[in-house]
């Protein structure tokens, strides 16, 4: 279960990455944060944030028109 | 400013140069402005000519479809351009930027007010060019608060110690 949750559903490029940044900047190290997507160019992009960012992505998956991420701040 | 610059660590850093005022350009140097601070990347954004447009305390940014072929809006099944005749009529312009703001809303896309709030909030530098301020007679207090004001000089002191340059 992750410590927090973001609904970035129905926002576009850039939002649900920068969204995700707010969100992790108020979280300590070890949280995770739950993030839903509409956006289908998330599902690169937030692998891409993790990989320069650092953090942990945990997971990625799809249910139907929603991508589900949870990351893992480091 | 820059200390993590070539360093070898994994952070990077940014410059962008915005030359551009329309609404459709001024997306890309904000979208990837406000991402690379996202990403723990140091952004340093200097804006020159007509991007000075994009610090104004009142932006009013639009969108002409003259002489862009490539400008077609998706309307009733059908993608629809202009015809360069029409685009030129007075009020054209106003319309389609007012299409086109209304289509990114209903696309979820971040308004250029908000994406410039985000490069604000993210701690990216705004630098204003001085000699396109005294150009077109712009005056400092018509700019936001916390931009810098900078010359040729400034912006390439900034590049060459960016890891990514991008003049738009």
């Amino acid at each position: 279960m992750a410590d927090q949750t973001l609904d970035a559903k129905g926002l576009n490029c850039p939002l649900p990455i920068i969204k995700a940044k707010k969100a992790l900047k108020g979280m300590t190290p070890g949280q995770s944060l739950a993030i839903e997507s509409t956006d289908p160019g998330s599902v690169a992009d937030f692998a891409a944030f993790c990989r320069q960012t650092g953090n942990e992505l945990v997971s990625s998956d799809q249910a139907g028109d929603v991508y589900n991420f949870e990351i893992k701040k480091v | 400013m820059l200390d993590n610059a070539n360093d070898g660590s994994n952070s990077k850093s940014m410059s962008i140069i915005a030359t551009k005022g329309s609404l459709d350009w001024a997306y890309p140097p904000f979208i990837l402005g406000t991402t690379a601070a996202a990403m723990d990347m140091e952004v340093t954004m200097f804006f020159t000519f007509y991007g000075l447009e994009l610090l104004k305390k009142d932006m009013n940014l639009q969108i002409s479809t003259l002489g862009n072929p490539a400008m077609k809006f998706p309307m009733m099944g059908m993608h629809v351009g202009m015809p360069n005749i029409v685009s030129a009529i007075p009020g054209v312009d106003a319309g389609a930027s007012a299409m086109m703001n209304n289509l990114m809303k209903k696309k979820g896309v971040a308004s250029i007010a908000d994406l410039r709030e985000a490069a604000i909030e993210s701690d990216v530098r705004m630098i204003a060019c001085q000699m396109t301020l005294d150009l077109f007679e712009i005056k400092d207090t018509d700019l936001i608060d916390g931009v810098e004001i900078g010359g040729a000089a400034t912006a390439i002191e900034v590049a060459g110690k960016s890891d990514i340059n991008y003049f738009m």
